[in-house]
């Protein structure tokens, strides 16, 4: 990994060295996402209940976005910590199936694993749940391209296309 | 939940509705309707940054925004007696998103007794260069059916 941070160093590799630095995404940060553990293509998180989270204000469960936005980021985090060097990577799409609501009050768990890698894409998988693994909140498959930044290096988002 | 029909379908509905959802208000969304097209917005801020090297927005809130979308458009179309369920959904993220607003409007693509099919796409400078498509079947309850 390079000592600056470019738009080439994938953020589960970053994560592997030091998961506290998941607070450097500003939406992870905001919804409350905190990485419990990642290795080798696979990583876990969890997401504490929050009243800012809620979708269905008469129950309390946690709106499906957040599922997506907590899948999201522990997919890529696997994806990332399964590349041997450092090197962008972009979703390219993402699955969720879900399975039940989020029961209010308790905190998600997430587990994602890397279980496929060539030269150019990732494959992911993963799932959301409170504590039986086996009785899952939603699903998720997500494909991310590798070497996806084309040369953009940082603050390229900034300028005018 | 509110509830509202088609015909009163304004902005204002559109603003409670939207506020009545705390994840919502959480992200910042908004939506207007003009003639028969509803539009979602959503204005950057910087707590939506989902990589801060380029900045891009996070691809969970672009997930979360079509979802939005395409759970207040079926509302604004079936008269449901509760907010849909979302069974599955598939998003494409097609360009980063930038540090812009985001705008996104879906298409029921058909609606059955107890799914519906829904699109819908996100963009940011131009429609036709979209930065997100989303696909999913949401679980609806019409109004009159008892179960």
């Amino acid at each position: 990994m390079s000592d600056k941070p470019t738009a080439g160093t994938s953020i589960g590799q970053i994560l592997q060295g030091d998961p506290q630095l998941i607070h450097l995404i500003p939406h992870a940060k905001a919804i409350g996402i905190e990485v419990v553990r990642v290795e080798n293509g696979r990583a876990e998180t969890i997401l504490p209940y929050s009243d800012h989270l809620i979708g269905d204000p008469e129950t309390g469960v946690i709106h499906g976005g957040a599922i997506t936005s907590i899948l999201d980021n522990v997919c890529g985090i696997a994806a990332g910590s399964a590349l041997e060097e450092a090197t962008s990577m972009a979703t390219l799409d993402l699955r969720i199936d879900y399975m039940k609501p989020a029961t209010p009050g308790q905190t998600v768990r997430t587990k994602a694993h890397c279980y496929k890698i060539t030269k150019t894409v990732a494959f992911v998988r993963g799932s959301a749940f409170h504590d039986d693994e086996q009785d899952p909140i939603a699903t998720c498959v997500g494909t991310f391209m590798l070497n996806s930044d084309g040369g953009r290096t940082a603050g390229a988002n900034l300028k005018k296309s | 939940m509110v509830t509202f029909t088609k015909a009163d379908l304004s902005d204002a509905v559109l603003k409670d509705m939207l506020d009545a959802v705390p994840y919502a208000k959480f992200l910042g969304m908004d939506a207007n309707i003009m003639g028969d097209e509803l539009t979602t917005m959503l204005p950057f801020n910087d707590h939506l940054i989902g990589n801060p090297v380029l900045p891009a927005i996070h691809g969970g809130v672009m997930g979360a925004f079509l979802e939005m979308t395409a759970i207040i458009q079926l509302s604004a179309e079936l008269d449901s007696a509760s907010m849909p369920k979302t069974v599955d959904i598939t998003v494409d993220y097609l360009r980063s998103g930038k540090p812009l607003t985001l705008f996104g409007r879906a298409d029921v693509t058909k609606h059955g007794r107890r799914v519906a099919n829904v699109r819908a796409i996100a963009w940011q400078e131009e429609k036709e260069r979209p930065v997100a498509a989303l696909h999913g079947h949401f679980l609806i309850r019409p109004k009159n059916d008892d179960n």
